[in-house]
């Protein structure tokens, strides 16, 4: 009853926003859509590309590794994309990201920890899963304390938001290895392991909980964005118009967070994807919706992580690995990008 | 009715609003005037909950503005700040659609789109509202912005210095608009201005403000007075009458330059001729 009543609501409000629309508006709207759809299909296109690409011996065991490292692909892709676009929104700047503001050397930091802590063994009979959640448990937790404090003072400044990010990020990374230092070589092994898993050796089981929880954080951030729309207008503008201003960013952050612990749970730090898609996306879609940016960027982020991986992984056999190739882009665009914000 | 009671904040320890108490008239164009610090913009940042004050209550109508949801005081006051940053890629329709938001949630219904029609129409928007805000003269996108406000269709609306990049024309087209806004819709509009003409053409009634006080409140013609206007701006201001507004002459300090005709006004300061004759000496300097 009542979901048919939403259902007509539904219906009535979009027979009312297409008659209002001017027909500008409607091209608009059926050109993003259009652009959203080229970019399903290009990932598509990648994703089966990566699967079928040059198969030799047995096919069977190539897609078996393939299909575990696609699926971490996609879902890195995807968690970075979609929160590293949020977030810009919510620091109210292009230039800030999770990874520029130090979020993933906080994910090694917390792992650092709990091993130096517990010891290695206590972590290495914890299924990959546990680990995984009381990880990102962890840094949600930290994250938003973290979060807290920067966005809660009065200095929006960009350049000492990213100043603070950076510092904070090497101090994490300062921190992890002199934590690593201290440990027995057998836990730092343990660490080494995890802390560096790349595209090649994905565990299974571990694919599965972080892409479930991918998931539920994608699905949990579906009903904020329309909410994001209006942060995108400026605190004044947004809590004129009634917006619940610290509960929609206290929750984004909550569920960047969680996007933050599954991508560097996967593959680990890689300061400027989130950089490089989120700007893409933003460039490709003229949208101002989170629903269309989103979408994007989470395309554009699957797009960039599979054919990136294409390339180094089938065509340059191996010969360096997607986060050197990232980074050493993403490095030039983002000191473009400050170059262009700060006219220096 | 706004009613403030009591409002002291600070900034660190510098006293921004000192037990600020104060009335504003419903349905009349109220403008509040001083000169820079003097506590006007935090007073509307306070009123429109985007401070909260140190001590003191905000009602409006009936609703503690601490208190009462952001909801329900986003039906009844509308507030356009002056840093309005444009990041997204937004029309100008879009804009006018978030007024809506206190109401939809952004889900608009029929109704509001009808009520977004009828605010592009008010402002004359219908040609531009397709067109994105980057695109737009400041004129226009000021003008954007009181069409969200309107859309946003609440009984107090307050602005922040909204002549602020505004050229002459525009300046004077966009308070005309105000003054029909209130005219027209009955609409208690108060905003910060700082040119003292402006306030006294164009409102109701004016609040002067100096150092975190209400110092004096009143009619134009009560607060245009030579000495009223000397306690609030530390200025010599002369106040000459034209047809019944009441224009303060502030560019140049001291009295008027050269001999005007003092509309039946008795000259009370003695400087006049003093000024004339500096005047008349950097003429000849300049000759």
């Amino acid at each position: 009853m009542t979901f048919l009543q939403a259902r007509r609501d539904r219906t009535t409000r979009v027979a009312a926003a297409l008659e209002h629309a001017s027909p500008e508006e409607r091209r608009r709207r059926t050109r993003i859509r259009v652009i959203l759809a080229v970019l399903g299909l290009l990932c598509v296109v990648a994703v089966v590309a990566y699967l079928t690409y040059d198969v030799r011996g047995s096919w069977d065991y190539a897609m078996d590794l393939r299909t575990r490292q696609v699926g971490s692909l996609v879902v890195v892709g995807a968690a970075v994309g979609a929160s590293s676009l949020v977030f810009q929104t919510i620091a109210g700047s292009r230039i800030l990201t999770p990874s520029v503001m130090g979020f993933d050397a906080l994910y090694l930091l917390v792992q650092t920890i709990i091993v130096f802590f517990f010891g290695s063994a206590t972590f290495l009979m914890m299924g990959v899963a546990e680990r995984f959640l009381i990880n990102a448990g962890a840094l949600v937790l930290f994250g938003m304390l973290l979060f807290r404090w920067l966005f809660g003072r009065n200095s929006r400044n960009l350049l000492v938001l990213v100043l603070v990010g950076i510092v904070i990020g090497s101090l994490f990374n300062s921190l992890t290895s002199l934590a690593s230092r201290v440990l027995s070589p057998n836990d730092f092994l343990t660490l080494q392991d995890v802390m560096f898993a790349t595209f090649n050796t994905v565990d299974g089981d571990l694919l599965w909980i972080v892409g479930a929880v991918c998931v539920v954080g994608l699905l949990a951030l579906v009903p904020l964005l329309r909410y994001l729309d209006v942060v995108d207008l400026g605190y004044d503008s947004a809590i004129a118009l009634g917006l619940p201003y610290h509960r929609v960013v206290t929750l984004t952050l909550a569920v960047v967070t969680l996007l933050v612990a599954v991508s560097t749970a996967l593959v680990g730090p890689m300061l400027f994807l989130g950089l490089i898609v989120a700007n893409l996306a933003r460039q490709v879609v003229p949208s101002h919706r989170h629903t269309d940016l989103v979408l994007g960027s989470v395309l554009v982020g699957i797009l960039a992580t599979v054919a990136g991986q294409f390339v180094v992984g089938h065509l340059m056999d191996n010969g360096t690995t997607l986060s050197v190739v990232v980074n050493l882009v993403g490095g030039i665009y983002f000191i473009l990008l400050l170059m262009r914000t700060v006219r220096l | 009715m706004i009613s403030v009671r009591d409002i002291t904040h600070r900034y660190d320890k510098q006293v921004v609003l000192d037990e600020v108490g104060l009335t504003l008239p419903v349905g009349q164009l109220t403008s509040i005037v001083g000169a820079n610090g003097a506590g006007k913009s935090t007073l509307l940042s306070v009123i429109s909950r985007l401070i909260k004050p140190e001590r003191g209550t905000v009602f409006i109508d009936d609703l503690d503005v601490q208190t009462a949801g952001a909801d329900a005081i986003s039906r009844r006051l509308a507030v356009l700040r002056q840093d309005n940053r444009i990041t997204a890629r937004l029309s100008v329709v879009d804009l006018v659609r978030f007024g809506r938001f206190p109401y939809s949630k952004g889900r608009l219904t029929p109704e509001d789109h009808v009520v977004v029609d009828e605010a592009l129409d008010y402002l004359d928007l219908q040609p531009l509202r397709d067109r994105y805000l980057d695109q737009l003269s400041g004129g226009q996108r000021q003008r954007a912005y009181i069409a969200m406000i309107l859309a946003q269709d609440t009984d107090y609306i307050l602005l922040d210095e909204p002549l602020n990049n505004l050229d002459m024309k525009h300046s004077s087209s966009m308070m005309t608009l105000l003054r029909r806004a209130a005219d027209d819709l009955g609409k208690t509009i108060v905003l910060v201005l700082h040119d003292i003409n402006f306030a006294s053409c164009f409102s109701d009634h004016i609040v002067a403000m100096r150092d975190g006080k209400v110092v004096v409140q009143g009619t134009p013609a009560e607060i245009m007075q030579r000495e009223t206007l000397r306690e609030v701006f530390d200025m010599d201001i002369h106040v000459q009458d034209l047809n019944g507004m009441r224009l303060g002459i502030f560019w140049t300090t001291g009295a008027p330059v050269g001999p005007l005709p003092l509309a039946g006004q008795p000259e009370t300061d003695g400087s006049p001729g003093q000024a004339q004759d500096e005047q008349a000496a950097e003429f000849a300097w300049r000759a």
